[in-house]
């Protein structure tokens, strides 16, 4: 039988850099305690040829297992988990310029009764920070084996790798005297850390020197908004070029498809499918550039101090500041962004969160808000800034504040409760490892191309052929799709949406950016010849007025159309009515806004 | 000068201070306290404060950094050094 081994050890520690560097896998890193909240498994084979089955699990302190993904960590090391055999043995890993502190966690560990081996990590960055440690005398005064090793090096990983089976094979399962409790714990780990530390520099210094800068009580907050800032203006004015590249492309494909036979051949593939997957294909550049900012943040060290610099303003409204990570990963994308919540302890907490995860701007809107940003707003100056990038930033800064709205409301009656700790590690800061980060980088481009060629291929083909059929000459009342758009038409009318608009919205609600390449589709079978060729974005100004631009937009600001969340949603929650509660506020929100917009915009510039 | 024991939240800014113990007040408290790597013996500073009310706080454990709140602080007894 396979040996099954777990990884174990504090939060951000490194456990899943040195679970992808051993078994070739592609788990989620970051520079932030909680990026990983699931169980993930792979392959090990060692030099010797043999293989082992490795586990990684989400960071823990400590035994007592306060917040799901913590329990869930312990469960698979105590083999509590149906169907799942326990672990043959632990790795346990640790910081090495964290040892001092969180030594008495690994003692811990050993509680549960498996053989241990404790890998001491980072051991470049303890020896930057000039922190000597006696390997051989902590393996002495521990009773067990201790390896140092920089996980994301080859070389680092030497000691560990030359040494595996033997290190696999030899270590024995501690012997079970008496459990001491966890102030004994403490201080047997301080006598020991006393020992073998030998330190000739202050801590820190380059952390606690740029926290001087990020941390102030003033100007933090204000680099924090002009980081935001300067993300939504770079991911309007990097990817000009590159989107007018692939624009120019997507028309000429177009205009090669028209001239095919027979018609309904040329209209499927020009008005079907490159209308529809080549106007969502465009905004790749602008998710590339947005993704590249968030993977860039997380692997530095800056998001847990965002998380800081925030929570006074979270504590107002009953969240804690932890609630932030997995709210700036809704940024992304909702789904890891609720999933994420596992890490935050009070299940009310955890409950709120998840409901407002949805109101952070997804990166599937983006294509939606730059789409109409780019037809109806005009791309001036307004003092030092580009007013597309103003409006964007307003739209994503609108959503932060209703999530708080929500936040507040919810947390004085149905998820009332008693206010939570905030504990939070900060971790030093890192320059980003640039292999990682490509990895990441092309991995979440690749899954963004993907869905255009699957989902969205597959919406803007049916929905070609409810568009275009049957062909009554009437134009598109009279089709399939203009039938059942015009079921629900009436509740869109009073917020401005057209027919078009409408038919448009319901395949956005396999995933928010289709709708996008499903307006592609119907206006391409819409628009005449000479329309069709000056693109998406200059139909829409011939469609639309700007009230019902601007109502759109403050629909999309809320947006409760999103299946793949609301399973999400349903399966952590595991409860309907959290579910349908989600989905109904979010759609009386959405309607109410784009209300307003569209009756006071119409008053006011009419 | 008799050094006299107060709370963590109570330190000025870089003001080093040892910790002396817990307030048993909040058992679950103390608990996540250890776990996270406070300990009695550990020094600690306050390096950082947030700008609404002075909460959280930002404090040097050992080498490590950990944000906390000025509630959570407050059941951490030290005694300052100089």
């Amino acid at each position: 039988m396979t040996i099954r081994i777990a990884l174990v050890g504090a939060p951000n520690t490194g456990k899943t850099t040195l679970f992808n560097a051993l078994t070739g896998g592609r788990g989620k890193t970051g520079n932030y305690p909680g990026v990983t909240v699931e169980k993930r498994t792979g392959i090990y084979t060692s030099n010797s040829g043999e293989t082992y089955e490795l586990i990684d699990l989400p960071g823990v302190y400590g035994l007592s297992g306060r917040s799901s993904d913590e329990r869930v960590s312990l469960q698979h090391l105590r083999g509590e988990i149906d169907g799942e055999r326990q672990p043959d043995m632990m790795l346990a890993v640790l910081d090495a310029s964290r040892l001092q502190t969180h030594l008495h966690s690994i003692l811990q560990f050993q509680q549960i009764g498996l053989p241990m081996v404790l890998i001491l990590n980072m051991m470049d960055m303890a020896e930057r920070d000039g922190l000597e440690i006696d390997l051989v005398s902590l393996e002495k005064q521990l009773g067990f084996p201790v390896v140092g090793v920089t996980a994301p090096r080859k070389n680092g990983r030497q000691a560990l790798e030359d040494n595996w089976d033997n290190l696999v094979k030899t270590t024995k399962k501690p012997t079970q005297d008496k459990q001491l409790d966890l102030p004994a714990l403490q201080s047997q780990a301080r006598k020991i850390t006393k020992s073998v530390i030998k330190q000739s520099s202050a801590s820190h210094d380059l952390t606690q020197n740029i926290d001087r800068v990020t941390m102030h009580p003033v100007f933090g907050p204000f680099l924090l908004m002009g980081i935001m800032f300067f993300i939504f203006q770079a991911v309007y004015t990097w990817s000009a070029i590159p989107m007018d590249m692939i624009e120019a492309g997507v028309r000429f494909l177009q205009a090669g498809a028209k001239q095919l036979q027979p018609e309904w051949l040329a209209s499927l593939l020009g008005d079907g499918i490159i209308a529809g997957v080549g106007s969502i294909m465009v905004f790749l550049p602008q998710i590339v550039i947005l993704f590249a900012f968030i993977l860039l943040l997380e692997a530095s060290g800056y998001m847990a101090r965002a998380a800081f610099l925030v929570d006074g303003l979270m504590s107002k409204i009953g969240l804690n500041g932890r609630a932030l990570i997995p709210l700036l990963s809704s940024f992304a994308c909702a789904i890891p962004g609720i999933m994420a919540a596992r890490s935050i302890e009070s299940e009310r907490d955890r409950l709120t969160t998840i409901m407002i995860a949805p109101l952070m701007t997804c990166s599937a809107r983006l294509p939606v808000y730059a789409l109409i940003i780019g037809a109806f707003i005009p791309s001036q100056s307004v003092g030092l800034f580009n007013l597309q990038g103003l409006v964007l930033f307003t739209l994503y800064m609108t959503g932060i504040l209703f999530a708080v709205l929500v936040a507040f409301v919810l947390r004085r009656t149905v998820t009332k409760g008693p206010a939570q700790h905030l504990l939070l590690e900060l971790p030093g800061y890192m320059v980003p490892k640039m292999v990682d980060f490509w990895i990441a980088l092309f991995s979440r481009a690749w899954a963004f191309v993907r869905k255009a060629g699957t989902i969205i291929f597959a919406t803007s083909v049916i929905l070609w052929g409810l568009t275009r059929y049957p062909q009554t000459g009437g134009g598109i009342r009279d089709s399939y799709a203009g039938t059942i758009g015009s079921w629900i038409e009436p509740i869109f009318r009073p917020i401005g949406f057209s027919l078009e608009t409408v038919i448009a919205l319901v395949p956005g609600m396999a995933a928010r950016e289709v709708v996008v390449a499903a307006m592609g589709t119907v206006y391409a079978i819409q628009g005449t010849e000479q329309q069709v060729e000056l693109g998406l974005a200059a139909l829409l100004q011939s469609a639309w007025s700007l009230p019902s631009a601007l109502a759109f937009l403050a629909w999309y600001v809320f947006a409760p159309q999103c299946f793949a969340t609301l399973a999400t949603v349903r399966r952590e929650t595991n409860s309907w009515n959290w579910t349908l509660f989600l989905a109904g506020y979010l759609f009386v929100l959405a309607w109410v806004a784009a209300f307003a917009t569209f009756q006071i915009s119409t008053r006011v510039l009419g | 000068m008799r050094k006299i024991p107060t709370s963590l939240d109570q330190l000025a800014n870089r003001q080093r201070a040892v910790i002396s113990g817990f307030l048993a007040a909040h058992g679950g408290l103390t608990q996540k306290l250890r776990e996270i790597g406070f300990a009695e013996g550990d020094e600690v500073e306050i390096l950082h404060r947030g700008l609404i009310g002075g909460s959280p706080l930002s404090v040097r454990l050992n080498r490590c950094i950990i944000a906390l709140r000025k509630t959570e602080a407050s059941q951490i007894q030290v005694v300052c050094v100089s």
